[in-house]
């Protein structure tokens, strides 16, 4: 871009202090609350369709578009299903982590956006150790920016695509998702809540559907102060009694990482909220168990119930790819999948 | 030094009482006469026109950071003075926390140099404590005579019991208060805003109130084994807090506490998507303690309004909230935040409103003269309309920073002429 008079007195505005009144583009998806009910299921028939689409045509969707993938902390699962969904649509892919970038050199997440979207990147998809971060992004850069995991706070393609696997376990059409869809499931989120983006994000997320949602955990893990994230929230901290109501037993590790000195007396947890084959067998034997991973095998779940018949660990993995398939599309499509017109380009 | 008349205000002394039509004359850096309209001569003076307007002391502000030594990327004296100037403050109070810390004589005595080009009366703060590590107290009798007019380690505050007592007690030796940021720095770490639903539904950790509270508990406990001592409760947030200083003053103890406009404006809700400019420590709190700030002012138990002018850089702002330093700009928009909200919202008559801003301050800090406006006082004058909405653009601030949450804010009160020991620090056309 050439420097004009005109793109002087562009940059002018945007330096302007009012940094935080800065819109965030509409094809982001950085909260579970972005998305209506409406929106939610469109979603999810995309991802159902892009799954099932021809390959080759897939490719074309997005074909020579540029995606960045900005990694400040380590990621398996997401990385992964985010960028073969970015490629399965036919956009170019590139990843900035955070150890073999400027980022080790002290550059900001404010630059590093501005320098991704003057190499060409369109969409940013952002994981961050700071709950919030994607925000300070899409108001940096203007560009879509798609939360891979922010600290604390959301991780709402996570919700989706456990959504998407929820809905599969109980037989439910994506066509059919509406606001009472999940009215009379009870789903069990057991573990480090406090720590937890992905229990946030699937605990705005599911009542919405009429789901019932019952946190569990013991209280340094699980603040009573939990239960106000939405109406449909329920705190019980007996696991057995937890897991007799639900029909869906979601998992959560402690997130060592995060703990910032809390003791856990490890022994104790495992006695109180671990996931056996026991347990399951005599509370919840038809529930679907889930886990966002990465699984403590012995810590939060034993290997028998990981790897055993009620286990939906890998189908969350599997599901993983699609529901990015359609948050990149939407992204990327200017409301195409449901996202709103109007953000600032 | 011209003589300068302001004729035909409203002119509003909280310290004397006094609200009615008045002229006055301001010469050689003091206020010279106030007299009824018409009956002051002075042929040679330079005449300001006051009709419409209320002429009230310079404003006071005993809680500011100035940046300097240290760090003129975010402010300089002269720079924050004028923002002063430009929110009719005359005096501002400037916290040792620069670099190098303001433990010593000779920084303080240099803050208030000429050559530092300052547009209002700067009153330096000392370290309580060198380098304020809050281990090895300043020499509080070296530092009164530089100038200091009270003692804290603002921002780190002083947590070991005997630190504290050996600091109020050296203090009152000196007649200095010492101001505590009341912060239990254990309850805090890694927080960023108040603690409750919304920094839980935000994945932030939160400060709880009793890190606060706690910690003006400890001081008033301490302070009641302290001859003459006098505790000053800095930007206080929570009821818990003020409930505690009340308790305090019940008992005759000598404690004092301000304000700032954002605790009585806001709530934690201005964070709204992790907006770092409603980044503050301490942090934005409920309604409840918003509340229970109001009444505290309304009751008389809230000694001053304090703006905690906290300048940083746009690119200090412009990081993740966990990262984003704690402050915000406020020497501009605290007279109209006043205004707005304790005068026109809860009816608080104007002379109570100002005297919080004015002799009031000067008293808890033992400014001598200041806060005003009694012939033989230094002129220290703000002359501004009471009625008048405006809009508050943080782009036009005289700050060198512009980290404030009420860009764009419609306020009451707006400053016309401030006049700072005789000279005319800012006009508005």
């Amino acid at each position: 871009m050439a420097l004009t008079r005109a793109t002087v007195r562009k940059r002018k505005e945007l330096s302007s202090p009012s940094f935080f009144y800065q819109p965030v583009h509409s094809g982001s998806a950085i909260s579970a609350n972005d998305f209506s009910v409406a929106e939610v299921r469109r979603i999810l028939e995309a991802a159902d369709a892009l799954e099932k689409e021809n390959p080759l045509r897939r490719a074309t969707r997005l074909a020579k578009r540029r995606v960045a993938l900005l990694f400040y902390e380590s990621s398996t699962r997401t990385r992964t299903s985010f960028e073969l969904a970015a490629k399965a649509l036919g956009a170019d892919t590139t990843l900035v982590s955070s150890l073999s970038s400027s980022i080790e050199k002290g550059e900001s997440l404010k630059d590093t956006g501005i320098t991704l979207k003057a190499l060409g990147a369109e969409c940013i998809i952002l994981r961050s150790p700071y709950s919030g971060a994607p925000y300070l992004l899409a108001r940096a850069t203007g560009l879509p920016v798609l939360n891979a995991g922010d600290g604390m706070a959301e991780h709402p393609s996570q919700a989706l695509l456990d959504l998407r696997t929820m809905l599969q376990f109980l037989g439910i059409r994506s066509s059919a998702v509406g606001e009472k869809t999940l009215r009379g499931v009870t789903i069990m989120i057991c573990g480090d809540i406090r720590h937890s983006r992905v229990a946030r994000s699937n605990a705005l997320l599911l009542p919405r559907l009429g789901a019932k949602v019952i946190l569990c955990g013991p209280p340094e893990l699980l603040p009573e102060v939990a239960a106000s994230l939405g109406s449909g929230i329920e705190i019980n901290r007996d696991f057995d009694a937890a897991l007799r109501r639900s029909q869906i037993v979601m998992m959560l590790r402690i997130q060592a990482e995060r703990l910032a000195g809390l003791e856990i007396d490890l022994d104790d947890y495992r006695g109180r909220y671990q996931a056996n084959a026991e347990r399951i067998a005599a509370h919840a034997p038809k529930a679907l168990v889930m886990h966002p991973g990465p699984i403590i095998r012995g810590m939060e779940i034993t290997a028998e119930v990981a790897d055993g018949p009620q286990s939906a660990i890998a189908q969350q993995v599997h599901n993983g790819v699609p529901i990015r398939m359609a948050l990149v599309a939407r992204a990327l499509s200017g409301g195409e999948h449901g996202g709103r017109k109007g953000g600032r380009r | 030094m011209k003589a300068i008349l302001i004729r035909g205000g409203r002119v509003i002394d909280p310290a004397s009482g006094l609200d009615a039509a008045r002229d006055l004359l301001l010469r050689d850096g003091k206020v010279v006469a106030v007299e009824h309209p018409g009956k002051i001569k002075a042929p040679d003076a330079e005449t300001i026109n006051a009709k419409g307007l209320v002429v009230a002391p310079g404003l006071i502000d005993i809680h500011v950071h100035l940046r300097e030594p240290g760090q003129g990327y975010k402010e300089a004296i002269a720079t924050g003075t004028a923002a002063a100037a430009a929110g009719g403050f005359t005096s501002v109070c400037a916290m040792p926390n620069t670099i190098p810390v303001n433990d010593t004589p000779e920084i303080t005595r240099w803050m208030q140099a000429a050559e530092r080009g300052a547009s209002a009366r700067v009153f330096p703060i000392a370290a309580a404590t060198r380098g304020s590590m809050g281990e090895a107290l300043t020499d509080y009798s070296a530092m009164r005579d530089a100038g200091a007019v009270a003692v804290t380690d603002d921002g780190k505050p002083i947590l070991a019991d005997a630190i504290m007592l050996e600091a109020l007690r050296a203090a009152a030796a000196m007649g200095l208060p010492v101001i505590q940021h009341a912060e239990d720095t254990r309850l805090t770490g890694g927080c960023s805003m108040n603690a409750g639903p919304l920094a839980f539904r935000l994945g932030l950790r939160g400060m709880p109130v009793e890190a606060e509270s706690g910690l003006v508990e400890r001081d008033i406990a301490l302070l009641k084994k302290v001859k003459n001592g006098h505790l000053h409760v800095a930007h206080l947030s929570t009821k818990k807090a003020l409930d505690a200083v009340r308790a305090a003053r019940k008992q005759g103890l000598h404690v004092t506490c301000e304000v700032t406009p954002h605790h009585f404006a806001l709530t934690e809700e201005r964070i709204g998507l992790y907006d770092t400019n409603a980044k503050m420590n301490p942090p934005l709190r409920g309604e409840s303690d918003r509340a229970a700030m109001i009444k505290g002012i309304l009751d008389g138990t809230v000694d001053a309004i304090a703006t905690d002018h906290a300048p940083h850089a746009a690119h200090e702002k412009e990081q993740e909230f966990d990262r984003a330093p704690n402050g915000i700009t406020g020497l501009e928009t605290a007279l109209g935040l006043a205004i707005k909200v304790l005068h026109v919202q809860h009816k608080m008559p104007l002379g109570r409103v100002l005297a919080l801003l004015t002799t009031r301050p000067a008293q808890a800090l033992g400014l001598a003269g200041r806060g005003t406006l009694a012939p033989g006082s230094p002129a220290d004058v703000v002359v501004f309309n009471p009625a008048e909405k405006w809009v508050f653009q943080a782009a036009e601030s005289r700050s060198r920073s512009k980290n404030t949450p009420f860009d764009g804010w419609e306020l009451q009160g707006r400053v016309h002429v401030t006049v700072s020991e005789g000279c005319v620090a800012f006009g508005r056309q």
